[in-house]
């Protein structure tokens, strides 16, 4: 694998069901992600964008397949090992923001620290910290259900970023916002988590947001039917 | 972790509290039944605790309990004062004669003679006049709960008459006595005079009390009465247990204390089952995000405990509260005196809570545990 790429996924293959109600998810997908850019898997409902996020991620095992995670073949690793590994290593970011509602903004960007075993207080103040600079510095006490779907989502991000993972993977982040609200997230998104050593994935079919990408990778009916790449390959300099 | 599993706990403050009163609704009802089951049980043995100068009692052979007496032969206090070991032995006559006042109001009582000479059994709790007085000639002393039940709303007073089978009975001393199983006057005189209440028969003696010797154990004494005498032979303590064991195996009273008590767990797992599972049910996609991020089963397992665990003291310190309240109210209260909150109880209750909410928990653990991380991704 080159050290450029991030992910890579050769033959991915996953299957739900048994019998008569087998259900092809991915029917073979390579993939390669690479670190410093933004690459939206794209495509129509059911494709299975959501799948080879979670596969990805380790949140799901194939069928068949190899996927190489930051240099590890993550379906490999033991259960605990996984977890770890995706505690230290990867950032989610969900559509329906999934915040904790009985903690305040701070306290839920602070939950991957506190996972870890970081002090309450220090982990809380470095989220506060990280919040600010991602302009919610007024609302860093608000609880969720007292923040804008924006608002919420910029908080969800700070969740997963604040541990500095290597792979950041983003659900639809912009599914449950308005045009304007998903764009500033956007945005947002492309201003912080592009790093030249991490590699951001965003599942998405809202195309309003493909300007953001850095690669854009079409999928359809369980496989990659194209990839379109260096859209904004310059724009981001480090 | 351990405080976003408590700020999600109160985070839904009537859920939260909803499992707080199940929880303290629950400890109040084992506690308070579980505590007058025992205090019940415990009168059974009430005027074989009062008496605390003699340590063994002999009685007939086939006596199981305090309130079944067959009159012994009076040779049979010769022949326990004649067992190696024995330092003393007197009788003690047990009957019930009816007490009646001058105004007409009566009740069974429960009237224990004591040895005329020493004594030996007299109440040594008095509240008013003094149980040496019993030398007196038609002496009684009555206990305060049976005082107030023949001269209801009259202030205690001594030297009052009251009838005992038509006998007359001069209250000499009123008494501050363990309450009986049954609601009677408990009534203290000479053995001499007792018998004449009751109205003679063939044998009278009913118990002999002993004491050993110094040095004499009184387990190993019993032993050898039974051996020489062929009549049975028991420690107070002993005796006490016979009576509460009695009471378990011949009576309604465990199956009806049981079932409450049975009510109470069952109301606790189910309610407090439900609404922790309403709970984790609501918040498992923010357990899925938890356990996409990295957290594992484990720790989730830990943090619902905890959560569990939490709801369960503090319902639990709640509860404890409010039956000591209950009692503290109720011991005021003549029928109900001597009931207490027993710390066996709060013990057995606070195992039996700690069983319910981990009971509660388990669906719930059960439910996130098998939740796969994948779901969040999905709508």
């Amino acid at each position: 694998m080159s050290s450029e790429i991030a992910v890579q996924c050769r033959g991915e293959r996953k299957e739900f069901g048994n019998g008569g109600g087998k259900v092809l998810a991915l029917r073979g997908v390579d993939l390669d992600v690479r670190y410093g850019a933004m690459t939206l898997l794209v495509g129509p409902s059911g494709c299975g964008k959501t799948t080879l996020l979670s596969v990805i991620a380790g949140l799901l095992n194939s069928n068949g397949g190899e996927v190489e995670v930051l240099g590890k073949r993550i379906e490999r690793l033991p259960g605990r090992q996984q977890i770890l590994f995706r505690r230290k290593n990867l950032g989610f970011v969900f559509q329906q923001y999934n915040l904790l509602p009985a903690l305040t903004g701070a306290e839920n960007a602070a939950v991957p620290l506190l996972a870890a075993g970081m002090p309450k207080r220090k982990a809380v103040q470095k989220a506060k910290d990280l919040l600010a600079t991602l302009g919610m510095g007024e609302r860093v006490n608000a609880l969720p259900r007292e923040l804008s779907g924006g608002q919420q989502q910029r908080v969800a991000l700070a969740r997963a970023l604040i541990h500095g993972p290597r792979l950041l993977v983003c659900d639809e982040p912009t599914a449950a916002l308005d045009a304007e609200t998903g764009r500033a997230v956007m945005e947002l998104l492309a201003a912080e988590a592009v790093r030249p050593d991490r590699a951001v994935i965003v599942v998405t079919h809202d195309n309003r947001i493909f300007g953001f990408a850095d690669a854009i990778a079409r999928m359809d009916d369980g496989r990659i039917v194209s990839v379109e790449s260096a859209l904004r390959n310059g724009d981001r300099a480090e | 972790m351990n405080f976003v599993a408590l700020k999600m706990l109160t985070g839904d403050r009537a859920k939260y509290l909803g499992l707080i009163f199940t929880i303290a609704f629950c400890t109040f009802l084992l506690e308070n039944q579980t505590s007058i089951f025992a205090g019940i049980l415990k009168r059974t043995g009430s005027q074989i605790a009062d008496i605390t100068d003699a340590e063994i009692w002999v009685m007939d052979a086939k006596t199981e309990y305090f309130e079944q007496t067959k009159a012994l032969k009076d040779t049979d206090l010769l022949r326990v004062r004649g067992v190696d070991g024995v330092e003393w032995a007197v009788k003690l006559f047990k009957g019930s004669p009816v007490a009646r006042t001058l105004d007409g109001k009566f009740a069974v009582s429960f009237c224990l003679g004591l040895d005329d000479a020493t004594l030996t059994g007299a109440p040594r709790k008095m509240l008013l006049g003094s149980w040496e007085r019993l030398r007196e000639p038609d002496a009684v002393v009555i206990d305060k709960a049976g005082y107030v039940l023949l001269f209801p709303g009259e202030p205690l007073r001594l030297n009052r008459t009251v009838e005992l089978n038509d006998h007359k009975a001069i209250i000499v001393g009123i008494s501050d006595a363990s309450a009986p199983f049954l609601s009677f006057p408990v009534i203290h005189t000479r053995y001499s005079q007792a018998v004449n209440f009751v109205g003679r028969e063939r044998t009278q003696l009913s118990y002999v009390l002993a004491r050993p010797q110094p040095g004499v154990n009184a387990t190993e004494l019993c032993r050898r009465i039974e051996a020489q005498t062929g009549l049975r032979a028991r420690t107070s303590d002993q005796f006490r247990w016979d009576c509460v064991l009695y009471y378990l195996k011949n009576t309604g009273i465990p199956v009806n204390f049981g079932i409450t008590i049975a009510i109470a767990l069952i109301v606790g797992v189910a309610v407090a089952g439900q609404t922790f599972y309403l709970f984790t049910v609501e918040n498992l996609k923010q357990f899925g995000a938890i356990k996409a991020i990295g957290v594992t089963n484990l720790r989730i397992t830990g943090m619902i405990l905890l959560q569990a665990l939490t709801v369960g003291a503090i319902g639990f310190s709640i509860g404890s509260g409010l039956c000591a309240a209950f009692f503290a109210i109720t011991l005021k209260n003549l029928p109900t005196r001597g009931l207490v909150l027993m710390w066996q109880n709060a013990i057995g209750t606070g195992v039996a809570i700690i069983f319910v909410v981990i009971l509660a928990s388990l669906i719930s653990i059960r439910r996130v545990l098998v939740l796969e991380p994948a779901e969040v991704c999905r709508g």
